[in-house]
Parts: structure tokens; C-alpha cells; sequence
């Protein structure tokens, strides 16, 4: 603890000299490892949670009901701190996981317990941005144009997928593009878990050797660098993304009206 | 062992902590407030100044906590178990929150207002303070909120480089292995962050009475 206390050589000089060196991209400690199951991390997180949050999000849209419980619930999940979370689930759940699945490179023998309770913390933080979000989209469609496509006789399923989904989707994107920037920002609590790793490791170990030119603050800098980046590309990937699947009648590309404050409201630090 | 035992075996510890955390999450907000008023102001009566400071505040959100609690060290010279990182970078979120809030808040209130106060001989700075702003509480308020809880519960991120606070018995828990120290820690901070929403919306309905008056009619 007294090397962490004294700011000497806590200077971001040494983070450019850091960045530069080879030898701290490649290897099995390197970045580009740890960029790896960072991202890998996140994709799951990701994928899970869009696949419970859009289609509860649509149905609660469409049926208008259970809105108040869930905005109750977003909300509350939001005070629980992410790190008490995955430490709670690591010394309590991961004891009565007996799975040893592997994936190479990617999940280590004896890690998976603790790579489902590190997922299941970033799925249930994932949900809430897309869940309201995508309800809310859904709830801003315009009564006319739902009951003229009841009226053309289109059945419920088909009103939600060719109307309403599409409809919202500027506002669904931007909830799984706050809900990604808040799980790459976590997944470096996934290097608290034993056997894990992501760009969390290089800061969590870092701690312990602050003063250390190689793996002490540059380090831990560094990869808080990268995890910042990974966050920007993925947001602007996203964008990308938007722009190609949202119809150009539906973005604001033509006409700029409703508002989209519901869903940026959403976007908290992480 | 059960977190009530817990408790009380490190109660000067707890309460302690439990102080900081609240001092940690409260100043960032107050300081991230007055900060974020003037600049949403700007940003809602000069509409071209909108984008860009949106845009800025939006990039600050992409920034995780653990990072800017291990950047900001390096540029403000302290310390890096110094609570002063932990307020800094929250208030750097409150304020890129609230800018946005507030210039929106201030954008909602309707023309029809504002011409009515201009012609009951309202100046332009008596319209902003008396009329202006008194509108856009419940909106602001409600972005106050967010931020609120969302501080509260990243505070805790700090234990991780060590700086004490409640998040602290977090990595407690998971050096002794034990989950008391874990219980406590995420029911002192669910409850807390239940405190500051309930002062905040307390709040909001002392300084909005004529919502009050509407809803008992």
C-alpha cells in the first residue's frame, strides 16, 4: 500500500513510451490478447442481452402493459454497483457451477463458473437501456399509423415487426449503443474474477505494482486508453450500423421531429 | 458470521466509510450542477453552441470511471488513492449530464410562456430566473436524479485502486472470501442511492408548488 500512496512517476509521459513497445501488444500478457477477450466479453453480453431485452421491449410496447414495473426496475438496477455485483456472484454463485467448459484462447480450464457470473452481471446491465428504449420506440409510434395498419388488416405480429420495430429502431439503436459503451466500460471488472481476464487485468494487477515502469501506472493507463477507444469505435461501428438498417423515411435524415431524449437519458457512465 | 455481526464487529469502519461515500457522490453533483446551469443555458439560448456542447458531453459518457480515476493523477498532480480523483471525474459526469438536461429543460418552456412574462414587464434576465428556470425544475430534477444514482453506485469503482469508501468492503469480502462484508456493501449503497433520490424529488416538489396545486385539485 505505501508504493500505492506517493505520486512519483505517476506521470502520463510514460504511457506514449508504453504504447510504443511491441513487446506489451503481443504475447500472451500483451493488449492484443487482452483486446481480444475484452471484445469477446462484450459481444456475448451483448447478443444475450438484446435477445431477452427487444423482444420484452416490443411486447411491452405493443400491449402497453408492465411499463411502470420495468421503468421501476431499470431504474433500480442502476444503484446496484457493478463490482459488489460480479464479487457477490463470484464468491456465492460460482462455487456451485460445475461446468468445465473451455473455449480456446478465450475461456482457460477452471475459468468458465466465473466467466457466467462476469456475463450474467453485464447482461443484466445491458438490458435496461435496450428494454426501455425499445419500448419507448415503440410507445412514440404514431396511433394513426398502428390503427392504419390494423386497418389494412395486418394481424398483431406483423404490425409489430413491419411497423412498430421499424419505426423505433432509431431509438432501440441508441439504447444498445449506450448499453455497449456501459458494458465495455464494465468488462474490466471481469479481471476481479479469478482466471479472467480483458484489459481489466492489466489495470486490477497494476495496482499492485504501481511504481513499476512495465507493468505499474503506464500499464494500467494504457489499457484504460484502449478500453476508452474500444468504447468510441464500437459507438461510431454502431452509428455505422444504424444508418444502413433504419429507413430513411423513419431517420431523422429527411425530417427532424419527435424526440429522442427518452432514450439519451438512458446513457450513464459506467 | 452474518452482516448484522459484520456491522457491528466494524462499525467505526463502516460508518466512516459510509460518510465518504455520501461526500463523494453529494459534492460531484452540487459542483456538477452550478457548473452544468450556465453552460446549458448558453447552449439553450444560443441554439448553434447546441450541438457541439451535446456532442462533448456525449464523448465524456464514453470515458469509463475506472479510467479517468487513473488518468486524472496524472494530470492534477495528486495522489492516486486521493479522494479528489473520485470527486473530479464524477463531477466531469454530472456536468456532461446535466448540460444536456438543462439546456433541454430550458428549450421545453413554450414561447406562449415567455411572451406572456415579457409583457407583464418581465426583463429578459427576470424571465430567465423567475419564469425560466422554475419550469425546467421538474426536468432538470429528473436528469439530477440519474446522476445521483449513478454516482452513489461508481463511487464504489475506486475501491478498486484502493481509495476507501464503501466499495471497499467489496474487495474486503472477496480477499476473506466472505459474503457479510458484500451484503452490506450493496445494501448501504442501493440504500443510499434510494436517500438521494428521495431528497432530490423532495426537493423538486418544494420548488415546483404549482405542480402540487394541480395535482390536489
Amino acid at each position: 500500500m505505501s508504493a500505492l500512496a506517493d505520486n512519483n512517476g505517476l506521470n502520463l509521459d510514460r504511457v506514449g513510451v508504453w504504447l510504443n513497445d511491441p513487446a506489451n501488444w503481443w504475447g500472451p500478457n500483451g493488449l492484443l490478447v487482452h483486446i481480444r477477450e475484452h471484445v469477446f466479453y462484450t459481444l456475448i453480453a451483448i447478443a444475450v442481452a438484446t435477445l431477452i431485452a427487444l423482444p420484452l421491449g416490443l411486447w411491452i410496447g405493443h400491449t402497453g402493459r408492465g411499463v411502470l414495473a420495468v421503468a421501476g426496475l431499470a431504474n433500480g438496477l442502476r444503484a446496484v454497483p457493478s463490482l459488489g455485483f460480479v464479487v457477490l456472484l463470484v464468491i456465492w454463485l460460482s462455487p456451485k457451477i460445475h461446468a468445465t467448459t473451455t473455449i480456446p484462447g478465450l475461456v482457460p480450464i477452471g475459468a468458465f463458473p466465473y466467466f457466467v457470473v462476469v456475463e450474467i452481471v453485464l447482461v443484466v446491465l445491458a438490458i435496461p437501456p435496450i428494454l426501455t428504449s425499445t419500448y419507448a420506440g415503440v410507445q412514440n409510434v404514431d396511433p394513426a399509423v398502428r390503427d392504419a395498419a390494423k386497418g389494412m388488416g395486418m394481424t398483431g405480429g406483423q404490425v409489430v415487426r413491419q411497423v412498430e420495430f421499424p419505426i423505433a429502431l432509431p431509438l432501440i439503436m441508441s439504447g444498445l449503443r449506450s448499453s455497449t459503451l456501459q458494458v465495455i466500460a464494465t468488462a474490466t471488472v471481469a479481471a476481479y474474477a479469478p482466471f479472467l481476464g480483458g484489459l481489466g487485468r492489466l489495470i486490477i494487477d497494476g495496482t499492485q505494482t504501481i511504481n513499476d515502469p512495465h507493468s505499474g501506472y503506464p500499464a494500467m493507463v494504457s489499457a484504460g486508453i484502449i478500453v476508452a477507444l474500444l468504447a468510441v469505435v464500437a459507438d461510431l461501428a454502431l452509428i455505422g450500423v444504424e444508418r444502413l438498417i433504419v429507413s430513411p423515411g423513419v431517420s431523422e435524415r429527411f425530417s427532424r421531429r419527435g424526440s429522442r431524449t427518452a432514450a439519451e437519458l438512458e446513457l450513464a457512465p459506467a | 458470521m452474518n452482516v448484522w455481526t459484520y456491522f457491528r464487529d466494524n462499525q467505526s469502519d463502516v460508518v466512516h466509510w459510509t460518510w465518504t461515500t455520501i461526500w463523494l457522490a453529494a459534492l460531484p453533483l452540487v459542483v456538477g450542477l452550478i457548473i452544468a446551469l450556465p453552460i446549458g443555458w448558453l447552449a439553450s439560448r444560443y441554439r448553434w453552441t447546441y450541438p457541439p456542447v451535446v456532442t462533448v458531453a456525449g464523448l465524456a459518457y464514453t470515458i469509463p470511471s475506472l479510467v479517468l480515476f487513473l488518468v486524472l493523477p496524472g494530470l492534477l498532480g495528486t495522489r492516486i488513492l486521493s479522494p479528489i480523483n473520485v470527486a473530479v471525474a464524477l463531477t466531469v459526469y454530472t456536468v456532461a449530464l446535466l448540460v444536456r438536461v438543462v439546456a433541454d429543460g430550458l428549450s421545453s418552456v413554450s414561447n406562449t410562456t415567455l411572451s406572456a412574462a415579457s409583457a407583464m414587464g418581465y426583463t429578459n434576465r427576470q424571465r430567465l430566473f423567475a419564469v425560466q428556470f422554475p419550469i425546467a425544475v421538474p426536468v432538470i430534477g429528473a436528469g439530477l436524479r440519474v446522476a445521483a444514482v449513478s454516482n452513489v453506485s461508481l463511487v464504489s469503482v475506486a475501491s478498486l485502486l484502493g481509495v476507501a469508501q464503501l466499495g471497499t468492503l467489496f474487495t474486503e469480502g472477496s480477499q476473506l472470501n466472505s459474503l457479510p462484508p458484500i451484503l452490506l456493501g450493496l445494501i448501504l449503497i442501493v440504500v443510499l442511492a434510494l436517500l438521494f433520490d428521495v431528497v432530490i424529488v423532495l426537493g423538486i416538489r418544494l420548488l415546483t408548488p404549482w405542480q402540487q396545486a394541480v395535482r390536489e385539485r
